[in-house]
């Protein structure tokens, strides 16, 4: 395995993991603060990509589009949480897997109706287009570094906004001990709903972000929402610092694995039988490094719950 | 009716319903097939009770102990093997083998980390699918042959096959009863009200969880099996975390803890979906808000509706 190509896959492993960062973060705050099981996670990230799609195409700028979409995405996560989840607040966690399924369902579906099966394709925007020599024989697109970046600086903003302003140490307080926050004379409600809409649309930033490289298509949340859980559940529940560490991690274990497994499977086993186990392989380290974390901290590498 | 009377004459109306289904529509085949279909469903969604409904622990990754069943009557058969006993065996063991240590690493956990971690779990196993490059890997195997027994075609007409799931159905569902009357139901079903009590008590409460995890994973792979005998075909599909949802709405819109609740369960999904996509190709459009209200009116809707006698 040659320098350049270890090097384009632990961009790309950056990029995957500040997607997942992304999704993550909001997942992490709704587990943590309102002890919810939001599996409908995953169709905000969709719908973002959805969103980016349909304004950019209307309006013709990319800019344009991003903006509208973040305003959607933020409306359809207050909706939802003031139509529906607001109501399993405090519920049995069946409840609340029951009524995101079904939400599930029906976006996927409404989705499927309304642009079809087929995946939409989003141009590039023009002035992120093109490849950049990050060194001699290394070209890399220049719009995957501005997504890796843009990701790198939302986490940045949130880490100040979560750890140095007012209603971060509120969103922080709730995490550890919703209760004593809400006898403490904070308004949990609102608290809750800025949470969750504030969530939904940094998944909707994810999936906006991820339309131009990836096809945008229906279901297209459900599997990076589970990736989203095992970074959850590595970092610990409800903290965005571990969310972070645990979506890099991920993103990068999961890239690099499936690009280097088959080779290094052949150190150990004739080239056929390196080429069969060395996918199988790549497609369970992610869930491995998982069980090994829990193996050794049952509530991640940083939980934020107290007692 | 006492709530005892009605605990025991609903599965035998159930029992004889499933019973009469191919004299009542002179062996239509499409009706026979539907019944088939639920009753695999079924057997699988008693296995989740057992864990969810006694246990309390949201298990999100059935369809994976579901799906290994079927791999392991869809590579067995692939590879000649026809002998029914011994391909249902295998089914059986490899949801049993895989719940062990998927269950040990998971029943560390509590809550919604272990919703999370059983749909991990499912995932991994799903990806483990699709990357089966010799056994068909994205697009799934066809089974060359229908199993045998003994010289005879047991799944070979659909009538028989009805039967032998049927009795398989029973019998998993008889297994459950006595299972959970047991001293081992009721430190399960203990354990899921109030864990520290039966700690104290001096149960190891996780041992318990894990022999039903693996129980349920077992009585999956039953499932799995006879579905991949059914379909004469195995795909990843089997094994997604969507069908692990299905099978939770299954359990519980029938009513969790009453095993057969969640036969019913199984057989209201399947009949709605049926009825719906008669309407429209898009029927979860109807489908996935009918859940959610169920969750918003509280659970156990269906079971509320036909009278099940709380204890």
């Amino acid at each position: 395995m040659s320098t350049t190509l270890l090097l384009i896959q632990t961009l790309n492993g950056l990029q995957l993991g500040v997607l997942l960062f992304l999704i993550a973060a909001g997942l992490t705050l709704v587990f943590g603060v309102m002890d919810f099981i939001n599996l409908a996670h995953g169709v905000q990230y969709m719908l973002g990509a959805y969103f980016l799609a349909a304004f950019a195409a209307a309006t013709g700028s990319f800019a344009l589009g991003l903006v509208l979409a973040l305003g959607a995405a933020l409306l359809c996560g207050v909706v939802l949480e003031r139509l529906v989840l607001r109501h399993l607040y405090g519920r049995d966690h069946l409840d609340q897997v029951l009524a995101t399924f079904g939400i599930i369902l029906f976006l996927n579906e409404a989705v499927r109706a309304l642009w079809g099966s087929a995946p939409l394709h989003v141009d590039i925007p023009e002035a992120m287009s093109g490849a950049v020599r990050l060194m001699p024989g290394l070209l890399y697109p220049f719009y995957r570094l501005v997504l890796i970046g843009a990701g790198l600086g939302v986490a940045l903003l949130l880490y100040v906004l979560v750890a140095h302003t007012r209603i971060g140490m509120r969103v922080r307080a709730g995490a550890s001990d919703a209760a004593m926050v809400s006898a403490l004379g904070v308004n949990v409600g609102r608290l809750f709903t800025l949470v969750f809409g504030f969530g939904a649309m940094l998944a909707g930033f994810a999936g906006a972000l991820a339309a131009p490289i990836l096809s945008v298509e229906p279901g297209m949340g459900d599997n990076i929402l589970i990736l989203a859980f095992v970074v959850v559940v590595i970092g610990g529940i409800g903290s965005v610092r571990g969310a972070f560490v645990a979506a890099l991690l991920v993103g990068l274990v999961d890239t690099l694995g499936r690009s280097f497994s088959t080779s290094l499977m052949r150190l150990a086993m004739d080239s056929s039988a390196a080429a069969q186990a060395g996918p199988a392989l790549a497609s369970m380290l992610v869930y491995v490094l998982m069980a090994l974390v829990l193996a050794v901290r049952p509530r991640g590498l940083f939980p934020a719950r107290a007692g | 009716m006492s709530a005892s009377a009605r605990h025991s004459l609903l599965p035998l109306l159930i029992g004889a319903g499933f019973v009469l289904v191919p004299l009542i529509t002179g062996g239509d085949v499409y009706a026979v097939n539907l019944a088939i279909r639920i009753m695999c469903l079924a057997i699988a969604a008693i296995g989740l009770d057992l864990i969810l409904g006694y246990g309390r622990l949201v298990s999100f990754g059935h369809a994976a102990f579901f799906g290994a069943g079927a791999y392991a009557v869809g590579i067995l058969s692939t590879h000649g093997f026809t002998s029914a006993p011994l391909l249902i065996g295998a089914a059986i063991l490899a949801g049993a083998a895989l719940a062990l240590p998927i269950g040990a690493v998971s029943l560390r956990t509590r809550g919604v980390y272990f919703i999370m971690i059983t749909l991990a779990f499912g995932q991994m196993l799903f990806f483990t699918a699709t990357s089966l490059s010799a056994y068909g890997g994205d697009d799934g195997l066809s089974l060359p042959a229908r199993a045998t027994f003994l010289g005879t075609d047991p799944f070979g007409s659909p009538l028989s096959f009805h039967y032998v799931v049927l009795a398989l159905l029973a019998l998993v569902y008889l297994g459950g009863r006595v299972l959970v009357a047991s001293r081992f139901g009721r430190v399960l079903r203990a354990g899921g009200e109030d864990e520290r009590r039966v700690i104290a008590a001096g149960f190891p409460i996780t041992a318990y969880r894990l022999v039903a995890f693996v129980i349920a994973g077992g009585i999956a792979g039953l499932a799995g099996g006879l579905y991949a005998e059914f379909t004469e075909f195995v795909s990843p599909a089997y094994l997604s975390w969507q069908r692990s949802g299905e099978f939770i709405v299954m359990v519980v819109l029938g009513g969790t803890g009453s095993l057969h609740g969640a036969v019913l369960g199984a057989a209201g999904v399947v009949l709605l979906e049926e009825w719906l996509a008669e309407f429209t190709e898009h029927w979860r459009l109807i489908f996935g808000p009918l859940l959610v209200l169920a969750a918003l009116a509280g659970r156990d809707g269906l079971a509320r509706l036909l009278g099940r006698g709380k204890p």
